[in-house]
């Protein structure tokens, strides 16, 4: 299991990290900052292989079911500073 | 249609894929490209019409959508839906479990697909034999103590063993793993248990008899019960029990399309998109099996909350009712009195910049045309 390459499964959209460009582009288009976006911790088994670091923007290729294709964006988070405490009692 | 192709590539982007797609498919024959420019102009007119309007209050219409004919869902988990089939929650309990993001599943599942695509029925019970985590109670004949010598004498069925793929050898490797202070001996298709320690009472030798009995020996920890069914043309085994990241390391396995019905390990196994796309299958799986038509857009506008801090957090006060950071908001959600002496001793700020707060002091909502900073930019806007 200690591959490098990004896991290969039905569920797992495309992720790309987004040059610095394209990223501020994007926070123009749309008037907002990168705090703003969505998360993804850096830990995120998808992530695997694309050499990301906290900070970065990355581009999810999603097929949607209403849309064909869409794409959304997150933010690499750190793992370490999320409080952890998701899901609920059980 | 390779001549209105630069036409179609103006439109991408204004209008989504899917559209276009239909477009495309339902044009007749002959058409002439003046009117294929019209179309796509009326569908972008129409496209932007349908657009929700800024400031709208989604969330509200999404709970309330999913609300109404949550009521008219089935509220008994234990009818078992067929004879040979899994049992697997169902209706409002499993709609219940997925939102409020458990991470205890009542009846965890798998869907294996085979990387063999046409594999004869004897290989497909195979693979699942060899999946199924099995004790080696499921494997012997008999197993008996031996008082004059001390020692458990098991006698393997060779049916079985050679059924779900297992040596001898195997079994006695797991069976020194598993139990403490023992030795294990092969004489054919015979163990013979021993105890280490000597002088030890018989009664303890009882005892390991009954431990022996349940230890793992084979298989995968987790998949309680296997039911290989076709579907389509595909042979899937169906499990009672997970565990994802073994049984994708397995060669047999169709490592693309097999699945879990735990959003949690599938968030660790495969990530956070993949436990989002998983949120909404399961959501509308549970849904249309109980007949109920609620737009797809509600349940992904649900999901992407849970999904939006990077893990997966429930509808609850736990996960996303306490990320808000208006205290009123939480109180108003469920245990006030909890959540307005903790903030009353953190000293908390109330900025009163959403809906529910307003709400509760008689203010104006920013929602709707309460949020014209949405739409216009006036002299006077504050900015933030």
């Amino acid at each position: 299991m200690a591959k490098s390459t990004p896991i290969k499964h039905s569920l797992v959209p495309k992720h790309t990290k987004m040059g610095e460009r394209s990223v501020k582009e994007l926070l123009e288009k749309y008037n907002i900052s990168k705090v703003q976006l969505p998360k993804i911790l850096n830990n995120d088994p998808a992530l695997k292989g694309l050499g990301i670091k906290v900070g970065d923007v990355i581009k999810i290729e999603r097929k949607s079911l209403t849309a064909g294709n869409s794409e959304y964006y997150r933010v690499v988070a750190d793992a370490t500073k999320v409080s952890g405490t998701s899901g609920g009692e059980s | 249609m390779a001549e209105f192709d630069d036409l179609f590539k103006k439109y991408e982007g204004l209008i989504p894929e899917s559209l276009l797609n239909d477009v495309k498919d339902h044009l007749p024959a002959k058409v002439k490209k003046s009117d294929v420019q019209k179309i796509l102009e009326k569908l972008h007119i129409e496209y932007e019409l349908a657009k929700i309007d800024a400031g709208e209050s989604v969330g509200l219409i999404a709970a309330e959508s999913m609300g109404e004919p949550g009521t008219q869902m089935t509220l008994n988990t234990k009818h078992a839906g067929g004879v040979s089939e899994l049992q697997v929650t169902i209706g409002l309990p499993r709609l219940i479990e997925i939102f409020d993001g458990r991470k205890q599943l009542v009846t965890p599942s798998m869907e294996i697909y085979l990387s063999d695509k046409n594999p004869s029925p004897d290989k497909v019970s195979r693979i699942a034999a060899k999946i199924k985590e099995t004790s080696l109670n499921e494997l012997v004949k008999t197993i008996e103590v031996n008082v004059a010598d001390a020692t458990i004498e098991v006698d393997l069925d060779k049916n079985l063993l050679a059924k779900y793929g297992i040596r001898t050898q195997a079994i006695a490797k797991a069976l020194q793993k598993g139990l403490k202070n023992v030795n294990v001996k092969v004489k054919e298709d015979s163990l013979f248990i021993k105890l280490t320690k000597e002088g030890e009472e018989l009664n303890k030798l009882y005892a390991l008899k009954e431990e022996a009995k349940k230890t793992f020996v084979s298989g995968i920890k987790g998949i309680k019960q296997v039911l290989p069914v076709k579907k389509g043309d595909e042979y899937v085994i169906m499990t009672a029990g997970s565990n994802l990241k073994k049984v994708l390391t397995f060669e047999e396995v169709d490592s693309y399309k097999t699945k879990c019905n735990d959003i949690f390990e599938t968030l660790k196994v495969l990530g956070l998109e993949a436990a989002r796309q998983l949120i909404i299958e399961e959501a509308i799986k549970v849904l249309e099996d109980q007949g109920i038509n609620i737009d797809i857009r509600h349940i992904m506008l649900a999901t992407d909350i849970m999904c939006a801090t990077g893990e997966v957090k429930g509808i609850t006060r736990y996960g996303i009712v306490g990320e808000k950071s208006s205290v009123l908001a939480r109180a108003s959600f469920e245990t006030p009195i909890k959540h307005i002496i903790a903030a009353s001793e953190r000293g908390e700020i109330d900025k009163l910049s959403s809906v529910i707060e307003n709400v509760m002091i008689n203010q104006a909502i920013p929602a709707g045309t309460g949020l014209p900073s949405l739409r216009i930019k006036s002299e006077g806007a504050v900015k933030k």
